[in-house]
């Protein structure tokens, strides 16, 4: 395609379309709604089906069906939608369903200013369900990184059979960029892994823990069962403790165990610096330029800005905040981030946030100040 | 090769877990009966069942099964039949799912997906402790209405026909040709529902003091009638959605490619804000406009912010145009600012007070500015639109800015709307820009 001026939310379509999404299903809500237009001009075209549904609790509900029967699948809303998305989720993850799951933020609480952009759902993203177990959250910082980081979001989301979240904000979503899709360096596509056809099925088996189990379509070689209900590896109802506990330690070994190689972080460090910035999506931009110009004053800054923000990149904040005295962790919204980083920072760091959910963007200026990089 | 299968329940993990006299046991052994009956392959059928009594029963069939969460069972099967719509796709679910997935309900009758539904009634909860449902008779006794219920029953079957279900029955378990009726509903290509009455042992029979013969009385007192109840085919969903897709016309019109043919003139980030009202093209003006600049080897981005009521009130857009990659998205101090209407001033005025002497104003000479410290540059912005094409207004302006300002050069601007825009509307768009460069250049010599 070459050069195009292109908003987030088109990139998103076009990073599914590209990893082989099928099925799309959405209900509209600003400012994701253009998501739900793109896949429907795009999918049915090449023979995939997108719908909008009665209400956000159909749109996941039908994107659960069809992933189960093999698709490839999305489902795009914005915070209040993910509320109601909520109880499926937690669905997704006790059925080990892959899907990918768009969230442009917007201001809120509730419906907020529905036009305006903010990062207030990183914990909510995290801790959307009952249960408590881990989810992959992605959050790219441009038009280019989100068309890169939706491909990756499916190839997660097969892997690891689960449900897979791009974290957006409407700054990105409908913010227009100039951006060359075919210039992006995309990994090689990744599809579910699907049990033998020779074999006994078992829905839910896996040897280690953290081992993800192989796949079989509903209506495929197979007799498939799903259940909401606590199950066994053969997706019959279990009451055992030993048997809830053992599936429930797979849910958590199988994301947890790959933080590591899930761990998407942009480096930019200093030798000598005595500071660092943590930060992720739009407000990364921020912090890039802040600093540029921190340096440009003589004072010696690193950036650790994070594209994987759940499972925590454990290993990359702490090996980046060796060293450094204070860290700033802008963020558009009161200060939830920056709780992760709290837990890995010694107490000696000093972690100052730079919050605001005003609506507007926070500005390198800002960063500086509040940050006292002055 | 394939003999015939007796029957599609499974012994496997043991016998139906239904309490003694529960009317689910009669219907899973009535849908085992329509299955052997119609005798489909069973990797070929998905049983979709939710929370309440009645969700127990999937896994009991040697078919596909399918337990989501309470009430949503619908929507799986939706998606299970778009995806693969060769499956035969049936739900099993309780009153209660009807309640807390009433939206559901509506909307595949509506739409007319091709699955079955079939709900086992029994009037309350009996999963919970026998609270009262959305289908508990008026006067019916239950846990949570211990004086009797004040609220009336949904005719499950009448709200299914309204909403455009195409086939509707009902019957109560006891039925002999229950499993027939099954069959009919399994047969249809559209959506079609059972609302199958039976009695809760456990709660609603012994508090309602009810006996087998009296279902079919319920229904009379309740002015309900048996049987069934419509059948009136029309188009299903999924086979209708790929038909129409299929003959849709081919993808739109590929997108033009943008090269970055042209020189430029600018050596850092520069912000400009062009602020009009809904109906004049802004956004467009400034697509056009920032897509020039990238003709022009640069690097754009372009944020709106108009009401969610698009058809009214202000429109104002922020391009940025840098010879590098753009970081921060946001203008704290434009460099140029264009306001082309009484709306997009009124929406600005904050941020053109705040304008300092390097900025340039580009005004409609007819609005009331603010006091600024921007060069302030007054056009007949309305006047020359007007002449050509009211709605080229944000061209004409951004014509004229771009004649004063230089940031690249007018060939590419040209470019730009001759390659993104379809013939009829370029032209207009060319001229506008001609005359909006036409007039600064007079402007200033």
């Amino acid at each position: 395609m070459g050069l195009e001026f292109l908003e987030g939310n088109e990139a998103i379509a076009r990073g599914a379309i590209r990893a082989n999404c099928n099925f799309f299903a959405g209900y509209p809500i600003t400012p994701s709604s253009s998501i739900l237009q793109h896949m429907l001009d795009r999918l049915p075209a090449s023979g995939g089906i997108a719908v909008q549904a009665e209400d956000e609790i159909a749109s996941i509900g039908f994107c659960i069906g069809a992933a189960m029967a093999g698709s490839k699948v999305l489902t795009a809303t914005s915070g209040p939608g993910i509320s109601l998305y909520s109880e499926n989720i937690g669905l997704a993850i006790i059925g080990e369903t892959p899907m990918v799951i768009v969230n442009v933020q917007r201001q809120g609480p509730a419906t907020g200013s529905a036009t305006k952009g903010a990062e207030g759902d990183i914990q909510f993203t995290r801790w959307c369900t009952s249960g408590g177990l881990p989810v992959i959250v992605l959050s790219p910082a441009t038009v280019g990184e989100a068309y890169e980081l939706s491909y990756h979001a499916f190839n997660l989301s097969e892997r690891f059979r689960v449900p897979v979240f791009l974290l957006t904000n409407k700054e990105i979503g409908l913010t227009r960029e100039s951006v060359d899709l075919d210039a992006i360096e995309l990994p090689a596509l990744i599809e579910r892994t699907r049990a033998a056809v020779d074999e006994a099925y078992r829905p839910h088996y896996f040897d280690e823990p953290s081992a993800v189990p192989a796949f079989s379509d509903f209506g495929g070689e197979h007799i498939a069962r799903f259940t909401t209900s606590t199950h066994d590896k053969d997706g019959f109802l279990a009451t055992n403790p030993q048997v809830v506990q053992e599936m429930i330690d797979h849910y958590a070994a199988k994301v947890d165990a790959a933080a590591d190689e899930l761990a998407l972080v942009k480096r930019d460090f200093q030798e000598g610096a005595d500071t660092l910035i943590i930060s992720y999506g739009i407000t990364s931009r921020s912090a890039t330029v802040a600093v540029r110009e921190a340096r440009a004053k003589g004072l010696k800054v690193s950036a650790l800005s994070l594209q994987t923000l759940y499972p925590v990149p454990r290993s990359a904040l702490i090996s980046a905040i060796e060293g450094v005295q204070k860290i700033i962790v802008p963020e558009m919204n009161m200060g939830q981030y920056i709780l992760e980083v709290e837990r890995l920072a010694p107490a000696s760091v000093e972690v100052i946030g730079v919050n605001k959910m005003d609506t507007t963007l926070i500005s390198p200026d800002e960063i500086l100040e509040r940050g006292g990089l002055q | 090769m394939n003999a015939v299968a007796e029957t599609f329940l499974t012994d496997e993990i043991g016998p139906l877990p239904f309490c003694p006299g529960c009317g689910h046991d009669r219907l899973v052994k009535a849908l085992d009966k329509a299955l052997v009956e119609l005798q489909p392959d069973p990797k070929k059928v998905v049983i979709v069942t939710d929370i309440g009594c009645i969700g127990l029963a999937d896994r009991y069939f040697v078919t596909h099964a399918f337990h989501g969460l309470h009430g949503r069972s619908i929507t799986y099967a939706c998606g299970l039949k778009l995806a693969r719509p060769e499956l035969t796709v049936i739900v099993l679910k309780g009153d209660g799912g009807c309640g807390i997935g009433g939206a559901h309900l509506l909307n595949v009758a509506r739409r007319n997906i091709g699955i079955t539904l079939i709900v086992a009634n029994n009037f309350n909860y009996g999963m919970t402790g026998g609270q009262h449902s959305v289908t508990t008779p008026t006067d019916g006794l239950t846990t949570t209405t211990p004086l009797g219920n004040i609220e009336g029953a949904m005719d499950l079957c009448a709200t299914s026909i309204a909403a455009g279900a195409p086939w509707a029955y009902r019957g109560t378990g006891f039925d002999r040709d229950l499993g027939e009726r099954i069959a009919d509903a399994i047969r249809q290509p559209g959506f079609a529902m059972l609302d199958i009455w039976d009695m809760c042992t456990a709660y609603y029979l012994p508090r309602n003091q009810l006996k087998k013969k009296d279902l079919t009385g319920m229904m009379e007192r309740l002015g309900l009638q048996a049987g069934l109840l419509a059948d009136k085919p029309r188009p299903e969903y999924g086979e209708q959605y790929r038909q129409i897709h299929a003959q849709a016309t081919q993808a739109a019109r590929p997108r033009p490619e943008i090269s970055a043919k042209y020189d430029h003139a600018i050596d850092r980030q520069i912000g400009i804000v062009v602020a009009g009202s809904a109906g004049q093209k802004i956004r467009s003006a400034a697509a056009l406009f920032a897509q020039a600049g990238m003709f022009a080897n640069l690097e754009a981005t372009q944020k709106d912010d108009y009401p969610i009521t698009v058809m009214t009130g202000h429109s104002v857009t922020e391009i940025i145009l840098s010879p590098e990659r753009i970081d921060y998205t946001a203008i704290d101090s434009p460099d140029y600012f264009v306001v082309v209407s009484g709306e997009g001033l009124q929406k600005s005025r904050a941020r053109i007070e705040k304008l300092d002497t390097s900025a340039t104003l580009y005004a409609e000479e007819s609005l009331d500015l603010p006091e600024t410290n921007a060069r302030i540059v007054r056009l007949p912005l309305v006047a020359t639109a007007k002449k050509i094409n009211r709605l080229s207004i944000g061209v004409v302006a951004l014509g004229a800015m771009l004649a004063d300002s230089g940031l690249f050069p007018m060939d590419a601007f040209n470019e730009s709307i001759s390659t993104l825009q379809r013939k009829a509307i370029g032209e207009v768009n060319l001229q506008a820009l001609e005359a909006g460069a036409a007039m600064l250049r007079q402007e200033c010599v």
